[in-house]
């Protein structure tokens, strides 16, 4: 059991609200007293999640584990899943449709930008199924 | 430097975010594309760019920029300004275009 448990649920196609789950979480981390760094990691890392969940996942989930040493973030969808994982951990490669990078987004950063500020990921995903990434972040590590 | 001074050296006009102002600018960065400007900017630095919309609002909140500059006059969504407000990120307007503004910002920090 962690020391603190997190759920949010993540509307998909509502860019407004992309934001409020890794906003809360960082702004709990913040009270709880961790060092800037590793909040910054969370809740970049999250934020590109959500993200991924809004464009592709048609919303989801996303839960959050935060223990002294380590925070441990899954954000799991019922979407389309991922046909070739490798392909999509590629910088630069994305299948966001024009609305989405007319915001700014659908750059092919997200999953790059998710394993370079974190410690660990995972990627569980099946084609019909959906998708669950796993991600912790150890502070005092990486920066 | 804080984004206040530094907005009042250069003629930038305060759009949002009024609580934020007295954070320090540390470095710049340019950008449009969200999850690039998140994935490169560092905390502190003062971000340049086009993209008034919501979002760009999260990545500055989440990413530790301390503050935001459109450039060449670019608009500031009215619930992007609403989130700015809330969340205390200052969000300036200028009317030169980012390179433009960007050596500025070289000439006040180096």
């Amino acid at each position: 059991m962690s020391m603190l448990h997190l759920e949010y649920q993540v509307p998909g196609d509502d860019f407004t609200r992309a934001g409020e789950a890794s906003g809360d979480v960082k702004h709990k981390l913040k009270k709880l007293g961790y060092e800037p760094d590793a909040i910054r990691r969370v809740a970049i890392a999250m934020y590109e999640g959500e993200i991924n969940l809004v464009i592709h996942g048609g919303g989801g989930e996303a839960v959050v584990d935060v223990d002294p040493d380590r925070v441990d973030i899954a954000l799991i969808d019922q979407g389309p899943g991922i046909p070739d994982v490798e392909q999509a951990m590629q910088a630069g490669w994305s299948t966001a449709p024009d609305n989405v990078r007319a915001l700014g987004f659908g750059a092919g950063m997200g999953l790059p930008n998710m394993k370079k500020y974190t410690d660990g990921m995972t990627i569980d995903s099946t084609v019909g199924v959906g998708t669950t990434v796993k991600m912790t972040v150890i502070p005092g590590r990486k920066g | 430097m804080t984004v206040k001074e530094m907005a009042g050296a250069l003629g930038w006009k305060l759009l949002a975010g009024e609580d934020g102002q007295d954070n320090e600018a540390d470095g710049c960065y340019v950008g449009d594309l969200l999850s690039w400007v998140m994935g490169r900017a560092q905390a502190g630095n003062v971000w340049l760019t086009v993209m008034g919309n919501l979002n760009a609002i999260a990545v500055a909140a989440l990413a530790d920029t301390s503050c935001i500059v459109l450039c060449e006059d670019s608009a500031l969504d009215a619930d992007a300004k609403n989130r700015a407000d809330m969340q205390g990120i200052p969000v300036y307007g200028c009317g030169p275009n980012l390179y433009d503004t960007a050596v500025q910002v070289h000439g006040l920090l180096k």
